[in-house]
């Protein structure tokens, strides 16, 4: 079976920075993969090589069948990719359930329908209460849950989650680990970016790992946290353990 | 202003709450009433202010579809006037094409000269700063070339001979005008509040906040800032037609100059960009008082002085009220209902 996402010799340098080399990468549908690696391991450039932001020096990118290398976002979203951003972008002059919209109306034009099912989002993910607050007023967990509901509004087959679990406390961490679970289980198909260990050991059902723009290992979670590359990558970095 | 400053303070558009919806239109149908009305107790004079009124208000809604809604500071949207007015005069006195339709052409060709400006702007990522220069470099050069070109009439213009014939846009009765204007602030206006309504308008509102999280959300952004910039290039460049039969006059530096583009951009920022009556505020704010100062600072040498009464006026619309005084208005008005 072909995979829903594959990536093969994806390279992208910065001036004389090699960011992504060679990366080969493939996401099955409906599976979680976990993207890990030390900061500056080149994992937020593959989500912008792979989402459209960024634009690939070589390398393929093919998505449902469709070589998708070179598209604007835009074009990659309509297809069914949806991101978050690590620093996250929320609209925030507008109201959540209008900050959802703007993902909604992808799909339903008619802003009537696009509200009501960003509405459904909304409460789906405990916002319910801020929905008509304005955006620039929440806090950085719902901060977090609005960049989630607003990919979920445009309804992918494949979500790329960059580091949504930082910065939040534990118990807010374990629902969102729930909610995830959650949202694969509807069939959604997930590649993470996180360093929360402890979260992506137990999403990910295969986890690659990048050092210096390169892939340095690949496996079960198990596996991978055992492998000496992996560890010494780490070396001195006390969230692996 | 769009952009950045004060995200503390609320929305460029205030969630107003749906049981207010109908109040507030029955308040806006009682205010067309009252405008529709008002030409039988105003002064010759007080009818000349609210032509004005109504006529910049609706230049700074054509506007406000770029402007205030997409977050796109257009600053040489007096090019799209003189276009608008050339075309239609030059019709007019060549093809003897009545006004009334010149002034559609003329929206169509400002349209084009639009789309041109939105594409270079817009293809090449300029933001900021940069679309500004690029609006003013057009218009400028707009200017230039109609000021050089002797069969548009130069530096000097054009004339418009008086015939006080309705279908070649004349009036014997300048209350004509007044309704006129009052139909184009109206029309604009209409048209805005359609698209607020619609994705369109959804759209551009994202797009002033943040355009990478738009495409990233599936908004095709470069179409829908074209399509702003169409819409509101058509729009000011039908205002041309107005603002060309109304004085009877055409000059190259008064159609196309910098001053216009101020003029035009000057009332939806004091009165609120990116809300739907922030440019009628802020020309029923602005224009009396820019025909006050020119009243009386115009005499004895002081032309100019009233332009130094708007820069005042702009810093502390900024300092104090960024987001414009609608904004303002509304907050006060919904906290007195709570």
């Amino acid at each position: 079976m072909t995979p829903l996402l594959e990536v093969a010799g994806l390279s992208k340098r910065f001036g004389g920075l090699v960011a992504v080399k060679d990366l080969a990468l493939t996401v099955g549908g409906g599976e979680v993969v976990g993207l890990i690696g030390p900061n500056g391991a080149g994992k937020t450039t593959a989500f912008g090589l792979i989402s459209g932001s960024l634009v690939p020096d070589a390398g393929e990118i093919v998505f449902r069948g469709h070589s998708i290398k070179g598209l604007p976002p835009h074009r990659v979203c309509a297809l069914g990719m949806a991101r978050t951003f690590q620093i996250m972008r929320p609209f925030p002059r507008l109201t959540v359930v209008r900050n959802v919209m703007i993902g909604g109306l992808g799909r339903h034009p008619h802003p009537a329908a696009a509200e009501a099912r960003s509405r459904a989002i909304v409460d789906e993910l405990g916002l319910g209460a801020k929905a008509d607050h304005l955006a620039g007023s929440l806090t950085l967990a719902e901060r977090k849950r609005l960049e989630l509901a607003r990919a979920l509004a445009t309804e992918p087959v494949l979500l790329l989650l960059d580091e949504v679990m930082s910065g939040l406390g534990e118990r807010e961490t374990e629902t969102l680990v729930r909610e995830i679970r959650a949202i694969n289980a509807r069939g959604i198909a997930i590649l993470l970016i996180e360093h929360v260990m402890r979260a992506v050991m137990s999403l990910a059902q295969r986890i690659v790992v990048l050092d210096g723009g390169e892939r340095i290992a690949e496996g079960r979670p198990a596996t991978v946290a055992n492998d000496p590359r992996v560890i010494e990558a780490y070396l001195g970095d006390e969230r692996l353990v | 202003m769009p952009n950045g400053a004060g995200s503390r303070l609320v929305s460029g558009h205030p969630p107003i709450a749906p049981a207010s919806r109908p109040a507030l239109q029955y308040l806006a149908l009682a205010a067309v009433l009252v405008l529709l009305a008002l030409p039988a107790v105003l002064t010759s004079y007080a009818v000349t202010v609210f032509i004005l009124i109504f006529f910049y208000a609706f230049l700074g809604q054509a506007w406000n579809v770029v402007g205030g809604y997409a977050g796109q500071l257009s600053m040489g949207h007096a090019a799209f006037v003189g276009v608008g007015g050339y075309t239609a005069a030059m019709l007019s006195s060549e093809l003897h094409l009545t006004p009334w339709l010149g002034m559609l052409v003329g929206g169509a060709l400002a349209a084009v000269l639009g789309a041109v400006i939105g594409y270079l702007g817009f293809r090449f990522g300029l933001r900021g700063f940069y679309f500004v220069l690029l609006t003013v470099a057009f218009a400028e050069v707009c200017r230039i070339l109609v000021s050089n070109i002797d069969a548009l009439g130069g530096a000097i213009g054009l004339y418009i001979t008086f015939t006080g014939d309705p279908r070649q846009f004349q009036f014997q009765d300048a209350r004509a005008y007044y309704y006129v204007a009052l139909a184009l602030m109206l029309l604009a206006t209409g048209v805005v509040a359609l698209l607020e309504r619609r994705r369109f308008g959804i759209y551009l509102g994202a797009i002033r906040e943040d355009e990478g999280a738009c495409e990233a959300l599936g908004v095709d952004t470069f179409k829908y800032k074209m399509l702003a910039m169409i819409v509101s290039s058509f729009l000011t460049g039908v205002g041309g037609t107005f603002y060309a039969f109304y004085l009877f006059s055409l000059q190259p530096n008064s159609m196309f100059g910098i001053p216009l583009s101020v003029e035009i951009i000057i009332r939806p920022i004091v009165g609120g960009a990116g809300t739907l009556l922030g440019p009628i505020l802020g020309s029923f704010i602005l224009t009396p008082l820019g025909e006050l100062s020119r009243l009386s600072l115009g005499h004895g040498g002081y032309h100019g002085l009233h332009l130094v009464a708007y820069g005042v006026l702009l810093v502390a619309v900024v300092l104090f009220l960024p987001q414009g005084a609608y904004p303002y208005l509304a907050r006060v008005l919904r906290r007195r209902d709570a």
